[in-house]
């Protein structure tokens, strides 16, 4: 992407080289379509023949924490979308305002994740030697994160579980490494997209995107609603399906 | 073998004063450039050298077996050296061979563009092909990897006692080469052709790398995350496929094989792409079917997506499914069948000559027939039973690869080296090498069907005696096979600097790379060009020099393919 928006030497026109630009972005989204796609057929397939397992799995996350951090993101693609707007609509004040919420929005979903994955560490559940789903259930004193009620419905179904397949331990750890592994996946990837607006927002405050050439705008842009909506499937993936009532 | 011997009176040629070889010096220049020819050449270099590590893996496989038990290596050692030729071949030659090296250099001047759309990511993709390699070295040097090529769980991520992470994560890396290479195919066909240059009246080498493109963006993404989860399988022990822990290893084998059967077609694709090229200008006609010929690569890219699990029809899936596997294969056989009818059909009535691009051409269509038809065998369930990992399959895939792939690749090479380097290489020597890796080559592997069908299994170290002559021959031709390899890369080297001057069009062949001085400028063309003619069509160009006398309306065979 070029900084001054003049004409790189392999093309003819500015249109030439924003719509090769654009195409590009597209492309490379595809195969990140691909590249996940690949992690979430492992998954489903996974969770198929391991199914009481991931539906104890899912169980013990939580739905506000994750429900929140799909509000959060849903909003940072909109503050992203004006961003993009306020550049091809010549509001060059707007749009490090837009970018800068972006950014906050992008900071408060990792706040969110950092939550989440310490609670999953102090509960033992990162698969690995000390992986244990009824660690909370046995020791109800040092989940403090969890409510008692819930505590109670989660012992009955893990007693349920644990009779419809034995191994349920070791499966669940599977449901572990895949969620870990998808949402770590997405992490990296919204830290990169972080990069990446850290980076338009220095060159928007310098003035340097207008109405004539916006692309770097456009197309990180792109890449973040991709980010969003990787999340958009991963949330009922992993948290909604099979869920108790 | 000049234009001016074609046309008589014309000067003693001359290579252009500045071309993109000589328009910087130093390491730098190369190190950091953005050329896409350039990096061509880095791509050849690399690619030679994998090359050469991957033939000597083989050259032990088929010293070890010259004799029943084998008195070379030791059975681990053994599987080490058929894992690491495989990994070698397959990720570090074969699939970035044509597409990096020739479709590199070639796309950006067959379409009539200054440059890839995106030159910094073009280089990129060499560097990380590099780094990649790399690791998949550091894996070699070691302790090697005894897992075989396809990686097959848990021995890979559990049993394997070699260096598998290592190499996992070298091919992980360098399939980003390939999909940074791919999309920048598929961007600069989109948006970068000349004037003129419409979809249908692009070289059909460009059909063919549109189509590979695809795979690549498409496929290679899945191997990506299926080596990663496998990787992190080793080192950290996940269990995804592993069923101590409950995870499943077919799907392991399904992830690879989505996207390691489309890479066949990664491989022979180009290779269909350069023989498509080289027929009709060697017959000087009209290619038969341009349209037919264009839309089989799609086609099979297309289906080549849905025909992944006839490598798995022993390893316990439905016997529903694998008869659907078995019908899609068939299918796939249609568009390679139409291409193959329609290079015969060009030949037909044409004013051929033999020079060295065209043998291989010709050793192309019988090999890659022989190759092909096997393969319906393969994908014929009742017959899989019986020939399912034997030296069969090996054969039936060495024949793709080598006598389709190698030979695309090495006809192409031939072709095109008077425009990479501005200098013909030495005709006759080039024509006893062609022969040499023809006659090498099915010696090598012919007796491999026999062997398979015979019963010998593939990856033993180890054969009951009477299986002994056929192993023999084959040894013999892979000799034979080393010297056809070492020739051309002999006299191709020398032929570089110290060549006959071969001008803009030694051929005459019809393509806009052939209209820019051998070496081209570094922008490739002096004025963008407008295309306003149809491909491989010699009888409307006068600008090739070829007289068509009206009245008959045949080409003449031009005075090159007499002397």
């Amino acid at each position: 992407m070029h900084r001054t928006g003049a004409l790189y030497g392999q093309f003819e026109t500015l249109e030439q080289q924003k719509e090769t630009a654009s195409l590009g972005m597209w492309i490379f989204l595809v195969t990140e379509v691909m590249f996940f796609g690949g992690i979430m057929l492992a998954y489903t397939i996974n969770r198929h023949t391991s199914f009481h397992a991931f539906a104890m799995g899912s169980n013990t996350l939580s739905l506000p924490l994750g429900g929140f951090n799909t509000v959060v993101l849903l909003a940072s693609s909109f503050t992203m979308a004006m961003a993009v707007w306020s550049s091809q609509t010549g509001k060059k004040r707007l749009i490090p305002i837009f970018l800068t919420l972006t950014i906050l929005l992008g900071f408060v979903f990792f706040g969110v994740k950092y939550v989440e994955y310490a609670q999953k560490f102090h509960n033992h559940l990162i698969p690995g030697k000390n992986f244990d789903i009824r660690y909370c259930v046995n020791n109800p004193s040092k989940c403090e994160d969890i409510q008692p009620d819930d505590l109670a419905k989660e012992r009955a179904e893990i007693a349920e579980a644990f009779e419809a397949d034995p191994d349920l331990n070791a499966h669940a750890q599977l449901y572990y490494s895949a969620y870990f592994g998808m949402t770590g996946l997405h992490a990296l990837h919204m830290v990169i997209g972080a990069g990446l607006l850290f980076w338009l927002l220095r060159n928007s405050m310098r003035g340097m995107y207008t109405p004539e050439w916006n692309t770097p705008v456009d197309l990180v842009g792109l890449y973040w609603h991709f980010v969003d909506i990787v999340w958009i499937y991963l949330f009922p993936l992993l948290y909604l399906i099979d869920r108790h009532k | 073998m000049s234009t001016a011997s074609r046309t008589g009176t014309a000067p003693a040629l001359k290579l252009p004063e500045k071309h993109y070889l000589n328009s910087e010096y130093g390491l730098r220049s190369w190190l950091l450039t953005t050329d896409h020819k350039r990096i061509a050449l880095l791509y050849l270099a690399s690619v030679t050298f994998f090359f050469f590590i991957g033939g000597f893996f083989a050259m032990m496989i088929r010293l070890h077996l010259l004799t029943p038990s084998g008195y070379l290596l030791s059975a681990d050692t053994y599987n080490r050296m058929f894992t690491m030729h495989g990994v070698t071949m397959v990720f570090f030659f074969l699939i970035p061979s044509i597409p990096t090296i020739l479709g590199n250099f070639l796309i950006p001047l067959m379409v009539g563009a200054k440059d890839l759309a995106f030159p910094k990511i073009n280089l990129l993709s060499w560097y990380i092909y590099i780094v990649g390699g790399a690791f998949t070295l550091y894996s070699m040097v070691t302790g090697g990897l005894d897992t075989g090529w396809t990686f097959y769980t848990p021995l890979s991520t559990v049993y394997s006692n070699s260096a598998v992470a290592p190499a996992v994560l070298g091919v992980f890396i360098t399939g980003f080469s390939s999909i940074l290479t791919g999309l920048n195919f598929l961007v600069t066909i989109h948006t970068m052709r000349a004037p003129g240059m419409t979809w249908f009246r692009l070289p059909l080498f460009v059909w063919a790398h549109y189509a590979t493109s695809v795979v690549m963006i498409l496929g290679t993404p899945v191997i990506a995350i299926t080596l990663g989860l496998a990787a992190m399988e080793r080192v950290f022990g996940l269990g995804f496929f592993n069923p101590a822990m409950g995870g499943d290893p077919i799907l392991f084998q399904h992830l690879f094989w989505f996207y390691s059967h489309p890479a066949v077609y990664i491989m022979i694709l180009p290779a269909m792409g350069v023989i498509s090229e080289l027929i009709p200008t060697f017959a000087r006609k009209k290619l038969f079917g341009y349209h037919f010929v264009a839309g089989s690569s799609i086609a099979i890219a297309v289906i080549g997506f849905v025909v992944w699990a006839h490598h798995m029809f022993l390893t316990g899936q439905s016997t529903y499914a694998a008869i659907a596997f078995s019908f899609l294969t068939f299918l796939v056989a249609i568009p390679s069948a139409i291409k193959t009818f329609n290079w015969t059909a060009t030949l037909f009535g044409g004013s051929i000559s033999f020079d060295t691009p065209m043998l291989y051409a010709f050793g192309f269509l019988g090999l890659f027939l022989v190759g092909g038809l096997t393969g319906l065998f393969l994908g014929c369930l009742g017959i899989d039973m019986h020939v399912h990992d034997t030296y069969f399959v090996v054969a039936h895939f060495h024949y793709i690869m080598v006598g389709g792939a190698v030979m695309g690749y090495l006809g192409g090479l031939h072709f095109w080296w008077p425009k990479m380097t501005g200098r013909m290489y030495p005709e006759w020597l080039a024509r006893i090498a062609a022969f040499i890796l023809f006659v090498g080559f099915n010696l090598t592997f012919f007796p491999q069907f026999v062997l398979g069908y015979l019963g010998m299994p593939r990856r033993y170290h180890a054969y009951p005696p009477e299986f002994q002559v056929y192993n023999v021959m084959s040894t013999a031709g892979a000799s034979i096979l080393a010297v056809g390899y070492l020739l051309p890369m002999a006299y191709l080297t020398w032929a570089a600097f110290y060549g006959k001057i071969a001008g803009e069009n030694p051929w005459p062949a019809t393509g806009l790379e052939w209209k820019t001085p051998s070496p081209p400028p570094t922008e490739n063309f002096e004025v963008t060009p407008v295309v306003t003619w149809e491909p491989y069509d010699f009888h409307n160009r006068p600008d090739l020099g070829l007289d068509v006398p009206s009245h008959t309306g045949v080409m003449p065979v031009p005075a090159h393919g007499h002397d």
